[in-house]
């Protein structure tokens, strides 16, 4: 199966063309067949992670088995452009090296390598340059393969009743098959040129989906809100694949340009530079400050919508592009031995940024958005402190829980038909006990409390900011970063927890539970986000062969991932990191507790304090972003271009046509004059003149008297004689 | 000597050729042209005379008949032309104008 | 030839003299007189010239005849006998040029071509009979018959067609 892993994306294209060509006429409008080609996708996702899990289970088998000439052999790069080799090339290797303890392991640290699985096809030449397309098999890969069927499939049954009876149902589901071919074509993408085109076609479909009930023009400026945000983000990322083609020495393969980075084959200030630029994508894609404007706007959509693409796939495009291109990354902002980089600042920022922004919405899938908007700057703050699999971990976790948490955030909609939490809502879980209860569990996993997956997956990116980078502070100024955006994660989401389901209901009709549809998925990702922490369990609370499965089976090893680079570390378990985390999560719910339930604290504050009220103002205006971009960075430049070119218009082109009017007219009134009058007409008239003269003069000849005849007769004759007498 | 006559002859032509042109009176026009025939007789005589030919002498016979006959037609013409406008001014004449 | 000379320039200069008269003057019937003088003068020069037969006929039918034709016809067309009104048209400068230029081609012609002869002594022809006379006829009805017939026909002709056209219609 993992040499033809290629075909998963296919199936959801198919169905895309299929749904846009016969949905209408189905019988079900064309969701049966997005769900059963998502439903073979995610079979087919499951059977390649566990042929993976085989795959690195044999590459550490053969490498024990060849382990004493290990540290002679030199590292292999298996994914070499053009080679369709599968599975052979493990030889060589050791098993993954799992950075803590094991001199013993430490002459075989350097040739460790489980190959990942490529396929290519050259589409075409240009320039003595290959372009080509093909496929990279390898530990991320395979996770999210898995992660994004899973909540597509989820989503697509969910949507079967959400977007019932929609003006658009066959479309919604063409697209959401769409979106699932391209992110799926995103995660298997060999060369940075796929992955670009990839990511743009992902953009295009978020478009399309956010701007689903386009009628109404705040749905379709947000659509071309998020767009166009995003094109901001990749000019970035086309300068960053440029750069690294040339830096490369002429490629565009992912692997050959991470090998090269990690070896030292590519100069720091193009890895400088390049990194640089494909931050300002991941700033775009995954909505960190200062290009995160987008996001909230974007849950104009529908539900099931903001529950794939803006919180569980599309927006980790960018984590999931940084992480490939970590070798670039690591390398570029020496991520190993700093104590603070522009990934880490980025994602610090976005951290806290959104958790403020999340205290001061009403709008239940705002405060949802922004919640996404800071964990996502967890898991950016992660890649920036070195911590990889930690982020992905995060990744991994935050679909799930995050998935389930909007998609719930749906079924309240359905049932009180309005998002705003004040207004609308209050004391549901007397109406809604299944949907209460998942959303419970969802919020508790997303604060980070033991045992749920949250708490795994935040503790090992605060156990990172604490442990990993260089100088005397390490990155202990990010997990002081963690820590406050923990707390405020607690805080915002019980007062979501309290304004949603408890409390009296402020609403208008009779809330019910939603149908099976939508309850069943709820459950299954609650379901999930209760066990998927445990994928990887720290060793110092599993016995080995439990632990850190996550990192063992995901984690790249090989030249083109800085895994093996000293400068490399993996964060250990660290109780005095997971106990305050864990009591900062409790804290924040206990405040929430206190003002909400107990009515305790300055209710009120904002009226009576200036100082608050400003912070308010700040934050309920969105930090004022929206502000600079329309009005300050655009404003500023469509205006005066806009009148720069009417002057343009108005004076050199309208000049320009208006004088040649002016030249031809005059050019014609002289010709008129002139030449019309005087030349032609005085040839006309002279010649009439003329001709009348000479008729007149001729007409003496006529004159019927016969001795002027005579006359001439003798005349001539007396002409002609003497001519020829004298001259001849 | 023989340049004389024929001197002679060109001067009575060309006096005829005026009196042709230049007068009104058809009858005057008949006796220019008598003056051009004359002239015309002088001139073949004193070639003959030159050749010693007798020549000359029967063709300035013949101008001569020819010239009665011309004379008696052109007069009966004029006749005519008088009893038709009662003029012989030859400038009325010009029926063929045009 | 000194005396034949002086005779000539003398009838010469009548006769140039009458002929200008002829198209100068203003009476008709002085013109006809004048025509009159011409022919006689140009009588003398035939004599002249040895050709006696021809003088006697010019003057029988130039002057005898013709001449009184044309009084006639003076008469009958009721010429003024008298000072005439004009008998020049307005005009004459053409035909005075056009004689004289006709006149300076001749003159320079006949200088040229024939300014070196001369006749010869004896100008008599006298072949039949050493008489002119019996010459000229043996030649008119020798060699020049048929011509001799024509202008008969020619006379009869005109004779004919004057008295047509002259007939006063009824």
């Amino acid at each position: 199966m993992l040499d033809h892993a290629w075909i998963i994306p296919l199936f959801p294209a198919a169905s895309f063309v299929i749904i846009l060509l016969f949905g209408r006429r189905l019988p079900s409008k064309g969701s049966e067949v997005g769900i059963a080609a998502v439903g073979i996708a995610f079979a087919l996702a499951l059977v390649t992670n566990v042929s993976w899990f085989g795959h690195v289970n044999d590459a550490e088998h053969a490498a024990g088995a060849t382990e004493e000439h290990a540290s002679a052999v030199v590292d292999q790069p298996a994914g070499a452009p053009g080679e369709a080799a599968a599975v052979a090339q493990e030889g060589e290797g050791t098993p993954a090296v799992e950075g803590e303890g094991g001199e013993q392991h430490a002459e075989e640290e350097a040739d460790a390598s489980v190959a990942p699985v490529t396929k290519e096809v050259t589409w075409f030449e240009n320039g003595g340059v290959d372009i080509s397309v093909g496929m990279l098999l390898d530990g991320p890969a395979v996770m999210m393969l898995f992660v994004v069927t899973l909540v597509s499939l989820l989503v697509h049954v969910y949507s079967t009743d959400y977007v019932a009876g929609d003006r658009r149902y066959t479309h919604f589901f063409a697209f959401l098959s769409l979106f699932t071919a391209s992110m799926l074509g995103l995660v298997l993408a060999k060369t940075t040129l796929q992955l670009l085109v990839l990511w743009e076609l992902v953009g295009v479909c978020s478009f399309v989906l956010i701007g689903h009930w386009w009628e109404e023009k705040p749905n379709s400026d947000a659509a071309l809100k998020a767009f166009l945000t995003n094109r901001v983000g990749d000019v970035g990322l086309i300068v960053g694949v440029v750069t690294l083609f040339w830096a490369a020495g002429g490629t565009f393969d992912i692997v050959e340009i991470n090998t090269r980075a990690v070896e030292g084959g590519i100069g720091q200030t193009a890895l400088l530079v390049a990194a640089v630029s494909l931050l300002a994508a991941v700033m775009s894609k995954s909505g960190q400050f200062i290009l995160h404007t987008w996001l909230p706007d974007a849950m104009a959509g529908p539900t099931p919508v903001s529950a794939l693409i803006h919180a569980a796939t599309m927006v980790v495009a960018g984590i999931y592009m940084v992480g490939r291109m970590y070798g670039v990354f690591f390398q570029g902002f020496h991520i190993g031995v700093s104590s603070v980089n522009a990934l880490a600042v980025v994602g610090g920022i976005t951290v806290i940024g959104g958790a403020g922004l999340a205290f001061v919405q009403n709008d239940i899938k705002k405060v949802l958005a922004y919640s996404t908007v800071s964990q996502l700057g967890y898991m950016v703050m992660a890649l920036g402190v070195g911590a990889w699999t930690a982020a992905f971990f995060h990744l991994f976790t935050h679909a799930f829980f995050k998935a389930c948490l909007f998609l719930g955030s749906g079924s309240v909609s359905h049932a009180v038909h309005s998002f705003d939490m004040r207004q609308d809502m209050g004391g549901l879980r007397r109406w809604m006990p299944h949907t209460y209860r998942t959303f419970i569990v969802a919020t508790v996993a997303l604060i980070g409390i033991f045992p749920l997956a949250g708490f795994w997956s935040k503790d090992e990116i605060l156990a990172g900011a604490s442990q990993l980078g260089g100088g005397d502070l390490n990155y202990r100024g990010f997990l002081i970063v963690g820590l406050v955006g923990a707390f405020m994660t607690a805080a915002y989401m019980t007062r979501v927890v309290y304004l949603t389901f408890f409390g009296d209901f402020r609403g208008h009709g009779h809330p019910h539970e939603s149908g099976p549809r939508i309850v069943v998925p709820l459950y299954i990702l609650a379901g999930l986000a209760v066990v998927a922490g445990f994928a990887n369990v720290p060793e110092a609370l599993a016995p080995e062969s439990l632990a850190l499965r996550f990192e063992h089976y995901y984690e790249p090893i090989g030249s083109y991932f800085p895994g093996e680079l000293p400068a490399f570390s993996h964060p250990e378990f660290s109780l005095g990191v997971a106990l305050t985390a864990t009591l900062i999560g409790l804290a924040g719910i206990g405040l929430a507790y206190l003002w909400y339930w107990r009515e305790a604290g300055p209710h009120g504050i904002t009226q009576r304090s200036t100082v608050a009220r400003a912070g308010y103002t700040v934050l309920a205006n969105k930090y004022y972003f929206d502000h600079l971009y329309t009005d300050i960075i655009a404003g500023g430049i469509k205006g005066p271009v806009a009148r720069g070119v009417y002057w343009i218009n108005q004076n050199v082109i309208d000049g320009i046509v208006d004088g040649a009017g002016r030249l031809s007219t005059a050019v014609g009134r002289f010709v008129y004059t002139h030449i019309d009058q005087q030349v032609v007409d005085g040839t006309v008239i002279g010649s009439a003149a003329a001709a009348q003269r000479g008729g007149q003069a001729a007409r003496q000849l006529t004159s019927g008297k016969v001795q002027q005849y005579g006359a001439l007769l003798f005349g001539a004759v007396a002409v002609f004689a003497g001519v020829l007498i004298i001259f001849i | 000597m023989l340049n004389q006559f024929l001197l002679l002859g060109a001067i009575l032509f060309c006096v005829g050729v005026y009196g042709v042109l230049a007068k009104r009176s058809a009858v005057l026009v008949l006796m220019s042209v008598e003056l051009i025939l004359n002239a015309v007789n002088i001139n073949l005589l004193a070639f003959g005379a030159l050749a010693g030919d007798v020549t000359g002498a029967v063709f300035a016979l013949f101008v001569i008949a020819v010239a009665a006959a011309e004379v008696g037609v052109g007069l009966a013409i004029v006749l005519a032309i008088y009893r038709n406008s009662h003029s012989v001014d030859l400038n009325d004449v010009d029926t063929m104008k045009g | 030839m000194v005396a034949q000379n002086i005779f000539f320039y003398l009838f010469a200069a009548v006769m140039v003299a009458a002929a200008i008269a002829v198209v100068t003057t203003r009476n008709v019937v002085r013109a006809a007189l004048y025509l009159i003088l011409v022919f006689a003068g140009v009588t003398a020069q035939y004599l002249l010239l040895a050709a006696e037969f021809v003088a006697v006929t010019q003057v029988l039918i130039y002057i005898g005849a013709i001449m009184v034709l044309m009084l006639f016809g003076i008469m009958l067309t009721r010429a003024k006998i008298g000072r005439d009104v004009d008998l020049t048209h307005n005009y004459w400068h053409v035909g005075l040029g056009t004689a004289v230029l006709l006149a300076g081609v001749m003159g320079y012609a006949l200088i040229d071509a024939f300014g070196d002869d001369t006749m010869p002594r004896d100008l008599r022809v006298d072949d039949v009979a050493g008489s002119n006379t019996a010459t000229v006829s043996d030649a008119i009805f020798s060699t020049y018959l048929i011509p001799f017939e024509v202008v008969s026909v020619l006379l009869l002709a005109a004779l004919v067609g004057a008295i047509v056209i002259a007939r006063k219609d009824r």
